[in-house]
This record gives C-alpha cells, sequence and structure tokens, in this order.
C-alpha cells in the first residue's frame, strides 16, 4: 500500500439496485485502487476491488487502437448515416449520461431502449395497467411489519436488502427489527433467500398468476374450491392464512423479482401482485416494489419519461416519441433484423441476447462503450472504453425505489467518462444530421 | 446576448407600476427593462397588440418524482399529443402531463415564462432539479413539502420553536428549495400508519405527536414569516375535495393570525353540504373572508372540463378518486416526510359534483374583489391542463361566452350556486394581467417579474388584440425570456435556458447536530448525502429574503 491514501465516506455502490451510500472506501491513489470498501457486502466489495485501471485503448475502430476523437467521427457517421439506429443498455451508467444518449436518439430519428425491456420491462407495462402503490425503502424499514418476496433472491442478488432496508434493520415503528415484521417468501423453490422468511410457499413453476388470482379472489372475500392447490402448489388453508395476515397488518409490502415478471404471464404476473396489493389497500397500508437490479436501470426509467414520456421501448423515427414494447423493443428490433446500426451503452448484450438477436447485432456496425472489454465491445466497429460510473466519476443514479443519489468519484481514470464520449458524439451527430443544438456547459 | 431593442406602438398593461393599456415604448437591454435606449436601438412594432409581463404560474406539477410517475402511467395521455422535434427544439409528447421539453415550449408558447412546481418531497428534490434543467425557456421553481415531516413534527411535540425554524431554514436551503408547502398536515400518519385513515378536523390531536394541524400550520406561518421568505407558507388545507370542507377552509385562514397565508387551489376547498353527500356552493363565503383579510392570497384550482390528472401530496385524497372512478391508482410514500397519490380523472359538464367545481371556481374569481390576491390556476394538471388557461381568460373577459357555456353544464348544480343572480363581471385586461403575471410574482416576492418597469426581466409576451379572448391569449405573437426573442410571429425560433429561482435562508449550522442522528436511525440513505450540491442549479438565481434585501 503506498502512502498516497484517501478516505471517503458516504460513497455509494452501484453494483446493484440496492444503491448503498453508506460506503466508507480506502483509496491508494498511487495504485489507483480501492483497498477497502467498508460497509460493502460481498458482491459490493468485488466492485469496488475490481475496479484498477485496465490497460485497454481508449478506443478502437475495426479493432485497432484509435484517438477518441477518430472514434467519435467513425460513431457519428455510422449513426447519421443509419436508416434504423438504435440504443440500447444505459442501466449501469449516469443519469447525465442517459439524458444525453435520448438527445443522440432524439437526433437521429432511432430507437432507445433500456435493459428493461429484458427485466422489468413486464412491471413497467402492468404499471401503466393498474399503476402501483409503493414507497421508498425508508418507509419500509421504518413500517413495515409484513414483507413478502416473490420471485427474488435478494440474499445472493442484493445482499443488504433484508439488513438496511427491509427485514432486520429497526426502524420508528419497528424498534425490534425483525421480530416486529413477519417474512414471507414466494418462489418455486427454496432458495438461499429462505431462511429468513418465517413463511415460505412454493409455488409450482409457472402458476405465479394463479397463486397472485387466487389470493385476489381471497381478498375480496370469494370463495375457492381446495382443488386450487392443485393448480398454484400451495394450500388453500395456508393461502387463507396468508390473506388474514396480509389484511391484519398495519403495513404491508411486496417485493417482486425477475422470477415473477420474466416467467410465463410476465406483465400479467406483474399486473396481479400490483392489483392484489391495491386490493389490499381496502383494509390496510399496503405497498409493492419490483427489486430492480442494474445500479442505476431505474435513472434510466426516469430520463427516458421525463424526455419522451415512455420508460423504454422508444422510437423517434417520425420525429417525436413513440412506445411500443414489441416493435421497438432491442432483442426484437435485432432479431427482425431491422436495425441497421447499434449504439451499446454499458451493457453486454452480445454475451446474454437470444442467438438470433447476437446474429444480427453482428452483422451491422455497432459502437460499444464499456468499462472493460466485453464480448459486445470485441464485435464492435467502434469501441470505447470508459471511466466506471462512481468509481471514477460523479453525476446522479436512481435507486430501485426512485430516490436520487449523488455518487462521489474515488479517484480519477484516463479514461473518459460515458457522459464525455456521448456529448461529443452528440454534437458530431447534430452538425451532421441538423436539430437542436447540444447546450455548450457542461452537464455535471 | 442580443442587440437593445425598443417594442413600440404597442398597448402596455403594466399594472405593478399604474399602466393601463396606454401605448408606451419597451427599452430592454441585456436581458432587463431600461428607462431608454440610443435612438438608432432595433425595433419591434407592436401596432395593434397588447404587451403584458411574462405570465407566472404560482401552483402547477411538472416536474420531479409523483409528475414522472404520472408521465410513466399514461401512455395513453401522450400518444395523441405528439410534440415533432424541429431545427431549434427536442421531440417530446403532450397530454395532461407533458415531458419536460414540452411543457417549457408549452409554456413559452401560452405566453408564460415562470411556472412554479408546488409539491416536491424533500429526497426528490435532485430528481427536480434534474427535470428542470430539460425543461427549457421558463424560469421555474418548486416548494417542498414539510407540513408531514416527521422530525420537524417531533420537534413541535416538544415545543422547540426555534429548532423548528433553524430546521425550516435548513430543509429549504438543502434541497434548493424556493418555498415551503403543507399539504394536508398532519394527515400522513394516518394515512401510512392507521389504515389508510386520514384526519378531518384541523383541532384533531396527532397522537403521534401530540400536536394538532392547526398547530403545524400555525407553527409554519410564523417560522417561515419570521424567516423572511419571499413566499409565505403555500399551503393546501386539509379535506380537499370533502363535502363541508369550508370550514376546514376558513379555520387555517385564521390560524395564520394576520401574517401572510397562501392558500392552495382554493376552489377544492369551498364546499358546503354534508360530508359524503353532493357539495354545496360555499364560494362566496370563502371570497367573503379572503377580501376581508389582507394578509391571504389564493390561487384558485379552476375545474376545466375534459381530461385531467389528479396528482397530489394529499395521498388520501386521491385514494378517494379513486375509489370514485375505480381507474389506476398511484400511491407513493416518501420516508419520513411525505407521499402522494395519482389517478387520471375526466371533468364532464354533466356530472352534478364536475359542474358544481367549476361554478365554484368562477364564482370565486368573479366574487373576489382584490385580483392582487387571487391568482389562475387549475393546478395543473388536478383541475386541467395549464393549455386550457386561454379557455378560462375567456370564462372571465366574455359575458356571453360564459352565459352560454353555463347553460351547457349540469343546471341542478348551477343553480346551487350565485352564477346566475346577476353576476355580470368581465375581467379587464388590465386584472388578468394582475391575476396571470403581476399578482403571483409579488405573491411570490418576485420583484424583478410581473412588471414592466426599469430593471424588470425582460420576459415579455406580445399578443395581438384579437375579439376572442381565448384565440387571443393561445397564441402570442412575440415572447422574449430575458429579453430574447424565443417566439416570433407566433413560432418558436430559438431555444433558451430559463433559470432555477431558489432561496437560501440562513440558519444555525447547529440545527444538523440535531437532523443528523434522526436521519441516521430513520432514513435510509445518508445525512451526507441528502442535501443537493450546487451542480444540480445549472442556471439559477438565488432569491434574497426579505432581510437581505433591507441589509
Ligand atoms: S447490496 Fe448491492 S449496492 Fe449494497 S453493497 Fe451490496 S452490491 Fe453494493
Ligand atoms: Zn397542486
Amino acid at each position: 500500500m503506498g502512502d498516497n491514501i484517501k478516505i471517503i465516506e458516504n460513497a455509494t455502490c452501484t453494483f446493484c439496485g440496492c444503491v448503498c451510500d453508506d460506503m466508507h472506501l480506502t483509496v491508494d491513489l498511487d495504485e489507483k485502487k480501492i483497498t477497502k470498501a467498508k460497509n460493502a457486502c460481498v458482491l459490493g466489495r468485488a466492485w469496488f476491488a475490481q475496479h484498477g485501471i485496465p490497460d485497454y485503448p481508449q478506443a478502437t475502430i475495426g479493432g485497432k487502437e484509435a484517438s477518441v476523437e477518430d472514434a467519435v467521427e467513425e460513431a457519428a457517421q455510422i449513426l447519421a448515416e443509419a436508416k434504423f439506429p438504435i440504443i440500447y443498455g444505459l442501466s449501469d451508467t449516469t443519469c447525465e449520461a442517459q439524458r444525453h444518449a435520448v438527445a443522440i436518439a432524439d437526433l437521429i430519428h432511432g430507437c432507445i431502449d433500456t435493459t428493461t425491456s429484458v427485466c422489468h420491462g413486464p412491471s413497467g407495462i402492468a404499471f401503466q395497467g393498474v399503476g402501483e402503490s409503493t414507497a421508498t425503502l425508508g418507509e419500509v424499514k421504518n413500517r413495515a411489519d409484513f414483507i413478502m418476496y416473490w420471485g427474488g433472491n435478494p440474499a445472493e442478488s442484493h445482499p443488504r436488502h433484508f439488513t438496511r432496508y427491509a427485514v432486520t434493520t429497526k426502524g420508528l415503528y419497528t424498534p425490534n427489527g425483525k421480530k416486529d415484521r413477519t417474512v414471507v417468501l414466494v418462489d418455486v423453490r427454496k432458495t438461499p433467500s429462505a431462511p429468513v422468511a418465517d413463511i415460505f410457499l412454493s409455488v409450482k413453476p409457472g402458476r405465479d398468476f394463479e397463486l397472485a388470482w387466487a389470493l385476489r379472489a381471497l381478498v375480496k372475500g370469494r370463495k375457492l374450491d381446495p382443488s386450487i392447490e392443485q393448480v398454484t402448489g400451495v394450500s388453500l388453508a395456508t393461502l387463507e392464512d396468508l390473506v388474514d395476515r396480509m389484511k391484519n397488518c398495519r403495513y404491508g409490502v411486496l417485493f417482486f423479482g425477475m422470477g415473477l415478471t420474466m416467467t410465463r404471464g410476465r406483465h400479467f404476473n406483474s399486473g396481479a401482485v400490483l392489483a392484489l396489493t391495491t386490493d389490499l389497500n381496502e383494509f390496510t397500508h399496503f405497498v409493492a416494489k419490483p427489486v430492480r437490479g442494474h445500479g442505476n436501470v431505474t435513472g434510466a426509467d426516469n430520463v427516458l419519461s421525463w424526455q419522451t414520456g415512455y420508460p423504454f421501448g422508444v422510437n423517434f423515427s417520425r420525429g417525436f416519441p413513440r412506445f411500443n414494447p414489441g416493435e421497438f423493443t432491442t432483442v426484437d428490433t435485432l432479431a427482425r433484423g431491422d436495425a441497421d446500426a447499434a449504439l451499446i451503452i454499458a451493457s453486454d448484450p452480445a454475451s446474454n441476447f437470444p442467438r438470433k438477436a447476437i446474429e444480427h447485432l453482428g452483422a451491422i456496425p455497432v459502437i460499444a462503450l464499456d468499462t472493460k472489454q466485453t464480448q459486445t465491445t470485441n464485435l464492435a466497429r467502434v469501441a470505447f472504453i470508459t471511466a466506471t460510473y462512481g468509481i471514477n466519476t460523479a453525476g446522479t443514479v436512481y435507486r430501485m425505489d426512485d430516490v436520487p443519489i449523488t455518487l462521489r468519484k474515488a479517484f480519477d481514470s484516463p479514461y473518459p467518462t460515458d457522459e464525455e464520449i456521448l456529448t461529443a458524439i452528440r454534437r458530431r451527430v447534430q452538425a451532421l444530421c441538423g436539430g437542436p443544438a447540444v447546450p455548450l456547459r457542461k452537464v455535471s | 446576448m442580443s442587440s437593445p431593442l425598443r417594442i413600440i406602438n404597442g398597448r402596455v398593461f403594466d399594472p405593478a407600476n399604474g399602466v393601463d393599456g396606454e401605448v408606451r415604448d419597451l427599452c430592454i437591454r441585456d436581458g432587463r427593462i431600461v428607462d431608454q435606449l440610443p435612438a438608432q436601438a432595433r425595433q419591434l412594432d407592436a401596432h395593434g397588440m397588447v404587451i403584458m409581463p411574462g405570465g407566472v404560474d404560482i401552483h402547477c406539477h411538472i416536474a420531479g418524482p409523483k409528475v414522472n410517475l404520472a408521465r410513466k402511467m399514461q401512455p395513453e395521455d401522450h400518444r395523441h399529443d405528439v410534440v415533432p422535434s424541429t431545427a431549434v427544439t427536442r421531440s417530446g409528447t403532450g397530454g395532461t402531463v407533458p415531458s419536460t421539453f414540452a411543457t417549457g415550449y408549452r409554456y413559452a408558447t401560452l405566453g408564460y415564462t415562470t411556472a412554479m412546481d408546488a409539491a416536491v418531497p424533500p429526497l426528490g428534490a435532485r430528481h427536480t432539479l434534474e427535470e428542470f434543467h430539460d425543461t427549457p425557456i421558463i424560469d421555474k421553481g418548486f416548494y417542498i413539502v414539510l407540513g408531514n415531516n416527521i422530525f420537524l413534527n417531533q420537534l413541535l411535540k416538544e415545543k422547540r420553536h426555534e429548532e423548528f425554524r433553524e430546521a425550516v431554514a435548513w430543509w429549504i436551503s438543502a434541497t434548493k428549495a424556493y418555498a415551503a408547502k403543507l399539504v394536508n398536515p398532519g394527515g400522513d400518519e394516518p394515512w401510512k400508519g392507521r389504515r389508510n385513515s386520514n384526519v378531518s378536523d384541523i383541532d384533531a390531536n396527532i397522537p403521534e405527536f401530540d400536536i394538532t394541524p392547526r398547530q403545524i400550520i400555525n407553527a409554519f406561518v410564523h417560522a417561515v414569516n419570521d424567516l423572511g421568505l419571499p413566499h409565505p407558507p403555500h399551503i393546501h388545507c386539509n379535506n380537499l375535495g370533502h363535502s363541508g370542507n369550508f370550514r376546514t377552509t376558513i379555520e387555517t385562514m385564521k390560524a395564520a393570525e394576520g401574517r401572510r397565508l397562501h392558500m392552495a387551489h382554493i376552489q377544492f376547498h369551498s364546499y358546503g353540504g354534508e360530508l359524503g353527500k353532493n357539495p354545496k356552493s360555499k364560494g362566496p363565503e370563502i371570497a367573503r373572508y379572503i377580501n376581508e383579510n389582507e394578509n391571504i392570497t389564493c390561487d384558485v384550482g379552476q375545474v376545466m372540463f375534459g381530461k385531467a390528472t389528479v396528482m397530489t401530496g394529499d395521498a388520501p385524497a386521491a385514494y378517494v378518486l379513486r375509489k370514485i372512478t375505480g381507474n389506476k391508482w398511484v400511491n407513493s410514500d416518501v420516508e419520513c416526510e411525505s407521499g402522494c397519490g395519482i389517478v387520471p380523472f375526466s371533468y364532464q359538464e354533466h356530472i352534478y359534483t364536475h359542474a358544481m367545481q367549476w361554478a365554484i371556481g368562477l364564482e370565486l374569481f368573479l366574487l373576489s374583489k382584490d385580483p392582487w390576491r387571487i391568482v389562475l390556476s387549475t393546478d395543473h394538471p388536478n383541475g386541467g391542463s395549464f393549455m386550457s388557461y386561454p379557455r378560462l381568460i375567456k370564462l372571465l373577459m366574455d359575458r356571453e361566452f360564459r352565459k352560454q357555456e353555463i347553460a351547457r353544464v349540469n343546471q341542478k348544480a348551477i343553480r346551487n350556486t350565485v352564477l346566475l343572480d346577476d353576476l355580470e363581471r368581465e375581467y379587464t385586461l388590465n386584472e388578468i394581467a394582475i391575476i396571470t403575471r403581476a399578482g403571483p410574482a409579488r405573491a411570490l416576492g418576485l420583484v424583478n417579474k410581473g412588471h414592466l418597469g426599469s430593471g424588470a426581466d425582460a420576459d415579455i409576451t406580445i399578443y395581438d388584440e384579437l375579439e376572442d379572448k381565448e384565440e387571443m391569449f393561445s397564441s402570442p405573437r412575440y415572447v422574449l425570456k430575458d429579453g430574447e426573442l424565443i417566439i416570433d410571429d407566433h413560432e418558436i425560433r430559438q431555444d433558451h435556458e430559463g433559470r432555477l429561482l431558489h432561496v437560501a435562508p440562513a440558519y444555525d449550522e447547529d440545527i444538523e447536530q440535531q437532523i443528523k442522528p434522526f436521519f441516521d436511525k430513520y432514513y435510509s440513505i445518508e445525512f451526507g448525502n441528502y442535501a443537493v450540491g450546487d451542480e444540480y442549479l445549472h442556471r439559477h438565481q438565488t432569491v434574497p429574503t426579505l432581510g437581505e434585501r433591507q441589509s
């Protein structure tokens, strides 16, 4: 360890949607490494530890090292010439960068979409159908005496969710922490999150919708046939007991994850649990919240919504925003072969999209921004390595409950930020395509 | 910055300076109105036109967490009303909750150059500032919701009024807000903690804090006036929308004890009748009280028929509407501070209650005697979109049009109002200039806005003088913002970045030591990450407190 040590308090971990802002970082400025991340969970510690300064070229064109200026020029030319350009990713970068990405989509009359379309897109669609009774995580900590997790495994995906926000933490009206709460877990199998639960419900795979609908019926006082157990895997007595607890708690919370939103039923499933939550408000105070994954996917939803009116899957080909999931979402524009150029920001679709979509991605010019080399940067025509948000850059992220938090920079990176690259591309595209000028003043 | 400009030949309405429609030159240099310019300065001929200061919206909901939830929830609100990009403007979508860019452009195309978002939870201040950064042309600010703040209410419980005042100052400074807002004071605890109930009596004890809504209101009135904030507490009373609520409204005004208080969307608080039954009008009683009490300003919150979006920090009120309509519904609790409710809504002429609300708003406008203390608003988008302001102006200025419209709505409701009892009043252009710009600027304590005297911001709207007032106010010929010609020949010719308007009252720094332990225990973000940094300010102006102005 060098002597040039800096301590950063109240830093924020962006590794998962918990966006814990109580990190106490020890930074070795000579080594450009975070040597200690107090308060972080295992995932957070790994996230902070793995970020040194890599030894990649700042930019490549066709796999060959290039200057950032040349790469920006090449990227802008590709985007300006394309007939159906798409922009995708955005959930692991700052809102300041996301705002420029939407502006580029507006200028090039392209599509813009985020990782929401492959995780909680169905929750977004359900939200448009039913609304949502919800709360910030501090309300859960202070008030919740009944907490239900459905289709998620926070113990592994969001390790501090239980201790910091929901289960064991103590709050204003929950001074005894877990003792003051009933915790229920609904999943198709016992996950590492199960030990925290007082009640575990094993739902038959693909039967989440039926289970939610059965609960709605019981909440509304309808009679159900015991054969519901064959359908859902849960006995009528268990369901009745659960509904009784739900109606009689003081402040109920239903967290749901991708086990609900990305299985059979999708947005019907999200809609069913949101409607169940609404129904329960006839009896008591009840809220629900999708447990979002990536650090700033919630920020991406917010930025797209305030700039366009829609949260993801937006197309500007007519000169104004249109929303149509299934048509303008990225897996679809790629798999159909519509897209003829792609700008991918802080995401690696080449490693996790369906085969057909990846094949098409390989056949069109791709511009990629990432903090490291990925399968997507490897297949990209133009690739930029950028500074890591929250470690090498400040900026804004939104926690899964829409609470915005300002990042603190730990140490400087020789790499430019996403915001800088996107601003440069935006400026150049504006010169090529026409359209509203880029505000001159720097955003952050 | 463009070169100096002289506007000639127009009829100027500048009520703050006693100018009522006289033809005068207006000189503009460096974004301000000046007394004179060299003879050779550029000229703009406003012959046949009416010149007013830019409009000032004292109460609307245009940015921040709940507005964005309402946008996200209603694709159906956007798709029929699109805003294409142009060579100088960004694209967007409209409807009752437009995207940020569209919001800025549309205010400007109505001749409004300043707008205040009326309810932001402090935790959402950063979000609001980010949206404001993407809201072009207009100047803007926001009020933070403090009336259900647990820490503040605990101070009141312990009768620590001085610390309460310092904490209010801290909260406003820390969030870059413009004013303190109270929404249904005392109502959050029963809503969140006691099975969605509510407080219905201004003198009912809130057991969690052992205080009453009246005590909360009174404490804010004194703290905010003592701090000398340019705008007094801005209050959304208890019992919004409930029949018989006018008593609560009068008692709320009494709780101000003669000190300055702004009553938000008072139409929604002017109902007689029995709880749970159809409302009756108490517009005349409320108007009389306001006429007689000069410490009170209000905005009307006029209901306009058609599509609206109810979005309010008053979550219980939104829930009542959700039950009536069965529509999709958002409730969003914000830890230790506030919450909100959202319901898509539509006001219809044939429905008794909606017609009654519409008529009560008109009664309030027509019976008020001091236009300086009543502000035109629809509580956008709660009573209807700000885009309906021109129609509302026509209702006030054109008696024949008003009669026609009155004849079209539920007559049972109209018979329960005084609208048919020779309310022949027609607002003059001068009075319109007061209720849409001069009055709200004064109520906000914005000394450089709402008038056209020397030193004022050159935010100017120039209308073709037309018989049809809706047409006239829908589409000004020219709009200048900070002296820049933004709208020329009815169209946006250039983009412009408006300012954030905020206040930064001084406070005793020891108060942070009191607030921090509360944060450490009960908030889910760190105290050190709560205050909003200057990097969120973009173009801004710190409006001085009254004390700072004197010294
Ligand atoms: S819970 Fe998530 S945000 Fe918090 S420290 Fe762990 S990985 Fe980081
Ligand atoms: Zn309002």
